[in-house]
């Protein structure tokens, strides 16, 4: 099988760099900031792949980069090196085929890709929640509106259908859709994550990022949106990257784990793998944690 | 169908000082197809851990444990990808502890449903069937289907997470006490159960801690350590 | 003839006009013309975007107009024939106002006969009589960015108009569906010009809209306190954002009249009798009622 999406030595550099940064940093000096030029290195030479319907967990302490290498990945902050490239089969594929017309299984690099580009890129291939709703949601909007926007970004122009598709997706995340009229700012913070799943789906996205979902909901709320998301995924057989610094939710969630630590990953594997025997000195230190 | 050549697994504890614990040495078998290979051994020899580093739970520190998938050819489960063993894992290879590790609040049925479904590429009326035959067959009240099993006994909860790893007909089924919880009827109705699976061909490594029943359901055993 | 040489070859009157006042032909020197016929060109050449220039001082103040004022002086030639009009009318003070200044510093001649007229200075309307491929309409426009209404920023709209980025714009038509059951925008009702930009057509009545499309004339927007110059040339797609099943619709004045010329296919305002408390419709478009009064009595 080949890989989704293949990360080549995905960098984001915060500062100018100096030629000791690579050196002076990294898990075995603890920081991600070099003591030489003051940059910081918040992703330093990542490489993975993420296949078909495949959930990849990323876990890691706070500042470790993790969240810096979604916001990569999505486009919302330039990397300052590395390759993005999407297998051609991906969902949305005419784009691909469009903005790439030669031959080859792969496109090219989308990190490279122009910023109107890549916007169509994001609206026609991902999705993403974040943690907190504010980020992913527009609080004053409807949250049928939400849902409508990504796909106005995508070119539907047929109210009742969007109207249709927000109620589906509202049904799926159990939101009552009475309610879909009313902006999110009325809606519990379980309600509001699941609102953003929704949003999140309404493309039916080739993948979705999850950038600690659960984090800071009650463990019930918790558990409800872990639910959904776990059927979601089934259901719409999703590609994820699941970002967080729980290993109980990665352990529900992924089959493959990657750790991150000062702006590297320095131990992946498959989950239970990752979980019952850590290689890595600092996933050690994670599990011994944790349980 | 599995060789096991000198499978040698150490903990390297970087908490502890790099602290070295060695949790089995040189551990060489070989089970055919359709084979029920035993592993015996003194407590703390070993024996879940050749289990855990076939299923790739834990990563084989040297050695190879060699496998003709049906899918795959002959692979080694020591170095193989993750994305293949993922694979594997998913069409060919079960395991099955002690204990209980399902995902939470799912129910009963749906626990032992959920692998046949996704495995065996059956409707769900089929995997409902044939996941309701299976937990009436192993004495799960009718009543306790829907619920979930974290609510459960000891004895249910072990009976409906050996449901769910016979349920899909696995090719190779690892077992780890599968049966350490059970009460005499139970164990019965297990053996039947997985002798059943044999005659469909499905090989299987297993670690009991009755030597007893060990020798009645195997047809060799490794002694570890 | 070149601008330059118009003093010199007409070295009788309006010479001495330049001489006289101080002001060189049609009051802005010559550097500030060049400037916005180049914003012009560079307007009319990406139909819709809005070119960025140095608004000058006026000697009427900003948002009063100032933006329309500039692009007029920088055309006018001597024997253009100008005509203003100010929501439709000819005779409101500021329209008159400007009419007589140009007048003033390029000596040209006014009409208020849109026929007639080779440039239009308007405010708010767009003449009700099919304008020529000869003519010109020139836009006041206070508010150029046709997304200030979903994003304050500036950086951030400029962002959204180079990506083509308008799922913002269309959400709050979606809102404005979803809570009135229909489009509220009355005036000023975004366009998309020439498949491309969003465009704030100024705010003219949606009646106006359609004539924006594929039409004969030159449309020029001026935002004189926004410094902004934008373009609809001749023959170019102006589109409402409207969606499959809430088309785009224009006010409706079914059953209405002008109480004045008895036009039935005009723009009408409502006038309401101080005393009397009587409603009655007028045509706003007051060039186009004069002549069919006039056709009428003749």
């Amino acid at each position: 099988m080949q890989p989704l999406i293949r990360i080549r030595g995905l960098t984001k550099r915060f500062g100018s760099g100096c030629d000791r940064c690579l050196a002076a940093t990294g898990p075995e000096h603890d920081t991600n900031l070099c003591p030489h030029c003051g940059s910081v290195l918040a992703c330093n030479d990542l490489s993975f792949d993420l296949f078909p319907g495949e959930a990849l967990g990323v876990v890691g302490e706070s500042g470790s980069g993790k969240s810096t290498l979604v916001r990569l990945l999505h486009f919302e902050w330039e990397a300052s090196a590395g390759s993005m490239d999407v297998h051609r089969s991906a969902a949305g594929s005419h784009l691909l085929a469009e903005m790439f017309p030669e031959n080859g299984d792969y496109s090219r690099n989308l990190l490279l890709l122009s910023h109107f580009q890549r916007r169509q890129m994001r609206n026609a291939l991902m999705g993403i929640v974040y943690q907190n709703p504010h980020l992913g949601l527009r609080m004053g909007v409807s949250s049928g509106g939400n849902i409508a926007e990504r796909l106005l970004g995508a070119g539907w122009r047929n109210i009742a259908k969007m109207r249709q598709r927000a109620a589906e997706l509202l049904e799926k995340t159990e939101i009552p859709i009475q309610r879909m009229d009313e902006p999110p700012a009325n809606f519990s913070g379980g309600m509001q994550q699941r609102v953003q799943i929704a949003k999140a789906l309404s493309n039916n996205p080739m993948i979705l990022f999850l950038d600690e979902v659960t984090t800071g909901l009650d463990l019930s709320v918790q558990a409800r949106v872990l639910d959904l998301i776990r059927n979601l995924r089934s259901e719409f057989n999703l590609s994820m990257l699941v970002v967080s610094h729980d290993l109980g939710v990665i352990n529900l969630l992924c089959q493959r784990t990657m750790v991150m630590k000062a702006g590297h990953i320095v131990e992946d594997g498959l989950t239970d793998q990752i979980l019952q025997d850590p290689q890595h000195r600092y996933t050690q230190l994670l599990v011994a944690s944790q349980l | 169908m599995i060789t096991v050549e000198n499978l040698t697994k150490t903990f390297t504890l970087h908490i502890l000082g790099d602290k070295k614990i060695e949790a089995c040495r040189d551990v060489s078998f070989r089970v055919p197809p359709a084979g029920f290979l035993g592993l015996a051994g003194p407590s703390g020899a070993g024996k879940s851990t050749v289990l855990k580093c076939m299923y790739r739970t834990y990563l084989a520190g040297s050695g190879a444990i060699r496998y003709q998938s049906a899918t795959h050819g002959m692979v080694d489960l020591a170095t193989l990808p993750d994305q293949a063993v993922i694979d594997i894992r998913h069409r060919e290879m079960g395991y099955v502890s002690q204990f209980l590790k399902v995902i939470p609040r799912v129910s009963a049925l749906n626990v032992v449903m959920e692998p046949i479904v996704s495995r065996n590429g059956v409707t769900r009326a089929v995997a409902r069937k044939r996941a309701t035959s299976l937990l009436e067959r192993l004495r799960i009240p009718a009543h306790l289907f829907d619920a979930y099993p974290a609510t459960f006994s000891g004895g249910e909860q072990q009976r409906v997470n050996i449901a769910r790893a016979v349920s899909w007909q696995p090719r190779l089924l690892l077992l780890d006490e599968p049966t350490a919880s059970l009460d005499q009827d139970s164990v019965g109705i297990v053996l039947d159960i997985l002798k059943e699976l044999r005659q469909e061909g499905t090989t299987m490594i297993g670690i009991f801690h009755d030597a007893m029943l060990l020798q009645s359901v195997t047809d060799s055993v490794y002694h570890i350590g | 003839m070149p601008l330059h040489e118009w003093p010199k070859r007409n070295d009788g009157q309006e010479h001495d006009l330049e001489h006289r006042s101080g002001y060189p032909f049609g009051f802005m020197d010559e550097g500030a013309k060049k400037e916005i016929r180049r914003a012009i060109l560079k307007a009319v050449a990406i139909p819709g975007y809005q070119v960025p220039y140095g608004s000058r001082e006026m000697p009427i103040a900003r948002g009063w107009g100032t933006g329309g004022l500039q692009i007029t002086l920088a055309l006018i030639q001597p024997d253009d024939i100008l005509k203003v009009i100010d929501q439709g009318c000819d005779g409101s003070v500021n329209a008159v106002n400007i009419k007589k200044f140009v007048a003033k510093v390029a000596g040209v001649t006014v009409t208020t006969d849109t026929a007639a007229a080779t440039i239009i200075q308007t405010r708010h309307r767009i003449p009700e009589e099919h304008m020529t491929d000869q003519q010109i309409l020139v836009l006041q426009v206070p508010y150029p960015e046709a997304l200030r209404e979903v994003e304050p920023s500036e950086v951030e709209t400029r962002r959204m108009h180079a990506e083509a980025d308008y799922s913002r714009m269309w959400l709050y038509l979606y809102e404005d569906i979803v809570h009135y059951g229909e489009i509220t925008i009355s005036y000023r009702y975004p366009v998309t010009v020439n498949g491309r930009y969003i465009t704030d057509p100024s705010p003219i009545p949606r009646w106006d809209v359609p004539k924006l499309h594929m039409a004969d004339t030159l449309f020029l927007f001026g935002a004189g306190r926004e410094k902004r110059i934008y373009a609809i040339p001749p023959h170019t797609t102006v589109v409402p954002l409207e969606f499959e099943d809430h088309p785009f619709r224009t006010e409706n004045f079914t059953g209405k009249s002008c109480a004045r010329c008895g036009a039935t296919e005009s723009f009408l305002d409502e006038v309401i009798d101080n005393t009397e408390g009587v409603r009655s419709f007028f045509c706003s478009d007051s060039g186009y009622c004069d002549k069919r009064r006039e056709q009428c009595s003749r």
